[in-house]
Order: C-alpha cells, then sequence, then structure tokens
C-alpha cells in the first residue's frame, strides 16, 4: 500500500510538471471555437491532433522535397528517399526495433493487422489451427482473422473478460495448445482503456512457439514500447492517433518472420527483377511496399515522434494519468453516470453511459458545448455485446488536454441529465 | 443552446420515455427492420394492412430519442392512412429533416410531426429521425431489411 501512494505522489509530482499552456501552443487546431464556445476535444482515441512542427514539415515536404521515392536519379528523388528513410529510422529507434528493415510503413493499424493476415496467416495458417484473440479487440483485429479461419478451416479462441474490462488471464493460459498458430492482442483497448499485461501473455504464447501480434494502435500513442523487451513478433500502429497525418503507420515485425512471409500488395516498388515468367521479390521493407506510399504522411510520422521525443515522454504519461484519474473521479461523482472498462491499469480512454439517455444524444448536446466526444460501438461491438449496452460515449485524454476541459464536460453531462430527467 | 432545445422539445422527450405503439404486433401482416449501423440503432416496424389501409402500426427496438420519438409519432400519424398517404408522409417528413421542404411555407400533411424541423440543424441525426420512416416504407413494399448506411 506504502508504496503504491508513493508511486501516486511520484505521478503528481511529474504530472504537475507538466506546462500544459505551453503545450497547446504547439496544436493550432486547439485555438478554434466550436458553437461559439472553446473546442474541447477529447476525441483523441479516434484521431489525436497534429502539432505545428508537423504540419511544417509535411509543407516542406510539399514545397521542397515532393517527389517520388527509390530509383530516382535526380536530386529531388533523392531528397524525398531521404526523407521517408530518415522517418523509419526515427521510427526504429521509437519502438527500439533492432534493424530499421523490420519496420514496414502501412496505411495505419488495419492496413498492419492485414498485411500479417495475408503474409503470415495465409501461408502458416491451416486447416484445424487456432488463433486466439481477446473479447476486447477491435474489428481491425477481429474480421481479418474471422476471414483467414473460415478460408482455412482454422478456428478462432476467444479470451474472455472480466466485469471491470480485464483479460481473464488463467482463460488464455488454457486457450494455448499445440494447435495455436497465433495470437492477436491489443495493447489497450480502445472502447475500455485498459491496458492489457502483453509481455506475460507474449512469454506464455512463446512457451508454446506462438507468434504474437499486438494491436498497437492506443498502445503507441500512451506508452512507452520496446518491441525487443515485449519479444513481441508483430506490433502495429497508426500515425493519426499520434499526432501524425492520416494515411501513415507501421508494423513492426521480426526479421526472420517477415523473411519467411509472402508479400502483401504486388506492384511496384517491391521486386528485384521481373519477367513474365518470375518474379523476385524486394529484400525488406520494400517487400511488403507495393506502390507509392503515402510520403508526406510517413515523413510526417518520424516529425511527430521527435516532437514526443521532445516533450519528455514519462512526463507527458503521467499528466495523462493524471487526468483521467481526475475525469473518472468527477464522473464517477455524477448520479446516473456510469463508467464502462474499470481495469486497474487503463490509458486515456473514458467509456461511460447515462441511465435512459442514448450515446448519441449525449454526443449531440456535448457537441453543442463544443465538446467532442465519440459515442457508438467504437468498432468494438462484441465489447458492447458483453457489457450489454447498446453503445457508449468515449471521452479519450491527450497531453494537451486540461483539468478545466474535464470540468466543462462533467457539467455539460450534468445538464444532458437535467434535459433528459 | 437554442438549438438544441429546438432538437429535444418536450414533446420529442416524452415520446422517448413513453414511446406509444411500442410493441409487437401480432396481427401484422408487414413488417421490416431498421439498422442505423453507424449509431447501432435497431428497430423493427410492424404493419397491418386491409385495403391498402393501415388498421395498426407498432414497432419495437432500440436507439436514440430521436429515433425512438420519431418511430413512435410516425405509428401515431400513420394510422387510418392508405398506402399513398403513408408513402406522401415519408417523403414529406424526409424533405422537411433534410431542409428540402419548408414547412411553414408549402403546404403539406405533417401536422404534429413538424416538431422534427430542428433535426435539419444536426444532420448527422437526420438518419436517426428517419430510420423508422425508411423502415416502414420497407415494410409497406415487402423488402424485410433495410438500412441508412
Amino acid at each position: 500500500m506504502a508504496t503504491i501512494e508513493k508511486s501516486l505522489t511520484h505521478e503528481k509530482e511529474q504530472a504537475s510538471l507538466w506546462d500544459v499552456e505551453r503545450i497547446r501552443a504547439d496544436f493550432p487546431v486547439l485555438r478554434q471555437t466550436v458553437n461559439g464556445k472553446p473546442l474541447v476535444y477529447l476525441d483523441n482515441a479516434a484521431s489525436s491532433q497534429v502539432p505545428q512542427v508537423v504540419i511544417e514539415r509535411g509543407s516542406m515536404y510539399l514545397e521542397q522535397e515532393h517527389s517520388n521515392i527509390h530509383r530516382g536519379v535526380h536530386y529531388l528523388s533523392q531528397k524525398a528517399t531521404t526523407a521517408y528513410e530518415g522517418a523509419r529510422e526515427t521510427v526504429k529507434r521509437f519502438i527500439n526495433a533492432r534493424e530499421s528493415k523490420e519496420c514496414i510503413f502501412v496505411r495505419g493499424t488495419t492496413e498492419g493487422i492485414n498485411l500479417v493476415m495475408h503474409g503470415y496467416g495465409r501461408k502458416f495458417i491451416s486447416a484445424g489451427d487456432e488463433i486466439i484473440i481477446s473479447a476486447m479487440e477491435h474489428h481491425a483485429n477481429i474480421v481479418p482473422w474471422q476471414m483467414l479461419c473460415e478460408e482455412k478451416a482454422a478456428g478462432l479462441r476467444v479470451i474472455p473478460m472480466n466485469d471491470a474490462g480485464e483479460l481473464l488471464l488463467d482463460e488464455y493460459e488454457g486457450l494455448l495448445n499445440e494447435r495455436t498458430k497465433l495470437v492477436a492482442v491489443s495493447h489497450v483497448s480502445n472502447a475500455l482503456g485498459t491496458i492489457n499485461p502483453i509481455k506475460s501473455m507474449i512469454e506464455s504464447a512463446h512457451k508454446y512457439g506462438v507468434p504474437v501480434l499486438i494491436d498497437g494502435a492506443q498502445g503507441a500513442p500512451h506508452m512507452i514500447v520496446d518491441v525487443q523487451d515485449l519479444d513481441c513478433d508483430f506490433y502495429a500502429f497508426s500515425g493519426h492517433k499520434m499526432f501524425a497525418p492520416t494515411g501513415s503507420g507501421v508494423v513492426y515485425g521480426k526479421a526472420r518472420l517477415l523473411e519467411q512471409m509472402n508479400p502483401f500488395q504486388g506492384g511496384g516498388d517491391m521486386i528485384k527483377s521481373v519477367t513474365f515468367e518470375k518474379t523476385i521479390f524486394a529484400d525488406l521493407p520494400n517487400k511488403f511496399e507495393a506502390g507509392t506510399p503515402a510520403i508526406a504522411s510517413q515523413i510526417g510520422l518520424g516529425a511527430a515522434i521527435d516532437y514526443l521525443n521532445s516533450i519528455s515522454r514519462e512526463h507527458a504519461a503521467a499528466y495523462e494519468h493524471e487526468l483521467l484519474r481526475y475525469a473518472t473521479e468527477r464522473l464517477s461523482g455524477i448520479e446516473g453516470v456510469r463508467i464502462i472498462g474499470t481495469a486497474r491499469d487503463k490509458a486515456s480512454v473514458l467509456s461511460f453511459v447515462i441511465d435512459e439517455v442514448h450515446p448519441h444524444d449525449i454526443g449531440t448536446i456535448l457537441d453543442q458545448e463544443g465538446i467532442a466526444v465519440r459515442a457508438g460501438h467504437h468498432c468494438a461491438q462484441p465489447v458492447m455485446q458483453r457489457f450489454n449496452v447498446p453503445a457508449t460515449a468515449r471521452a479519450s485524454f491527450a497531453f494537451y488536454n486540461t483539468r478545466e476541459e474535464v470540468n466543462v464536460l462533467a457539467n455539460t453531462i450534468e445538464r444532458v441529465i437535467e434535459i433528459f430527467s | 443552446m437554442s438549438e438544441l432545445s429546438e432538437l429535444y422539445q418536450q414533446v420529442i422527450l416524452d415520446h422517448n420515455k413513453k414511446p406509444r405503439n411500442f410493441r409487437k404486433l401480432e396481427t401484422a401482416n408487414h413488417s421490416a427492420e431498421g439498422y442505423n449501423p453507424l449509431c447501432g440503432d435497431q428497430l423493427t416496424v410492424y404493419l397491418k394492412l386491409e385495403d391498402q389501409a393501415v388498421k395498426d402500426v407498432t414497432f419495437e427496438g432500440s436507439g436514440c430519442a430521436i429515433s425512438k420519438a420519431a418511430a413512435s409519432m410516425m405509428t401515431q400519424a400513420l394510422k387510418g392512412k392508405n398506402k399513398q398517404e403513408a408513402e406522401k408522409l415519408f417523403t414529406e417528413f424526409h424533405r422537411m429533416v433534410t431542409g428540402e421542404l419548408d414547412e411553414e411555407k408549402t403546404p403539406n400533411d405533417l401536422g404534429n410531426l413538424k416538431i422534427f424541423a430542428g433535426v435539419r440543424e444536426f444532420p448527422v441525426r437526420v438518419k436517426c429521425a428517419t430510420l423508422a420512416w425508411h423502415t416502414m416504407h420497407a415494410a409497406l413494399n415487402n423488402q424485410e431489411l433495410v438500412s441508412t448506411e
């Protein structure tokens, strides 16, 4: 108990070091009003905002470097290639990959998971095999595996969770067996905010020689990710949820696995040589990057990581955690509000329902006050079914949100209850 | 909050709380299920048609206040109407909430359904208001499933 109190105090101290107004000044989009009220942006789990330095890096590319990458002998193409490959190096350091070629650029987490499904799953999974996912997955980490299971006559197994939204790890251990060929689980749940103990889950899977894919869409923006320490086999994340433009994203894979896998898409840039008889595929990472990628967006992702590195991620995480704690306390104190997802370890996400008020009505009323939240099933319909709600309203925080914004949210929720009483 | 009070008027809130004709209709000879995948709204509309006239109409399901109130008030408005009148009302309602029909200037049969005019200020909620109507239209025309996506 004493250590928990000590770490809480430590966290509060760190959070108090955070100069949120200085940080907010880095994000031009936050300066606007919506319906005459200051924008309160609490939809960060869907898409986070972009700091000025990332916008400027994108503009600079378009103004001074825009050209197609690789193979170009001319000046601009070389500049673009250097910037694009530079972003890959930045990503490599960000997640501590062994080699930058293990960082495949994709459109986002969804494409990353689909790449592994096609490249790894379709090659190595066959009839009677089993894939394990969890009860709290986003549709992006359910549907591709379901499609694969259907195609291969393989089985999909689901790790259940308790009423707090925590995975039942004993059940998980029981699901692992010699038929298991892949585990695919989220780092942080987008609908509940639960942080899963992925390191120990990976260790368990590896006892059976089973590779593990982590859906890091909500993990990468809020957690320090070290793929070597985690020893995960694949880790997919999206740029637009971590302060970069849409169209950027990464799927990390261990080189040994990526090399064995089939390519994802065929086309230009992913080949060494092509004849009508045979194509020899390119080495990593190009083997998985057919066609012209979202060059400006991926360079933007590199700039977003540079930004994150410049602001102390540890302090940012502590501040976010304290903000989530405060928001949880405020909303729990309102009669009629029920929080969905009360796991001990949570990040960023506060999902809630109000008795007798549909989340879409909550969303509309909050929007009138300039508050952006998401209302719906959050692409996690099985989670909604598990908690027996049609949908939830979800506030999700970033390190630029403030306690004052939480107060505006709480006060407006009280107003919602008043309207519907 | 003026646009908001236009949207969430007392009558709408009342129908949301106490939806009318909110039950399965055992004697129905037409029914259809409507989904709004965006919101997760789901409802079933039951119709009992006799000689092309709506003898009875009910609904059940779950959804937001706007979709529930719209369904509730729709059932009240449709009772006794013939098929043609029901379709005309659907068209007028749809045109009103999408801003194509000025319910105060153009003659229409909307009556107390005009209360939903405020929905046009909230484009993302138009689907909520029209879900029951689309579903009713599908039931009238013997389609079993309708989605607003």
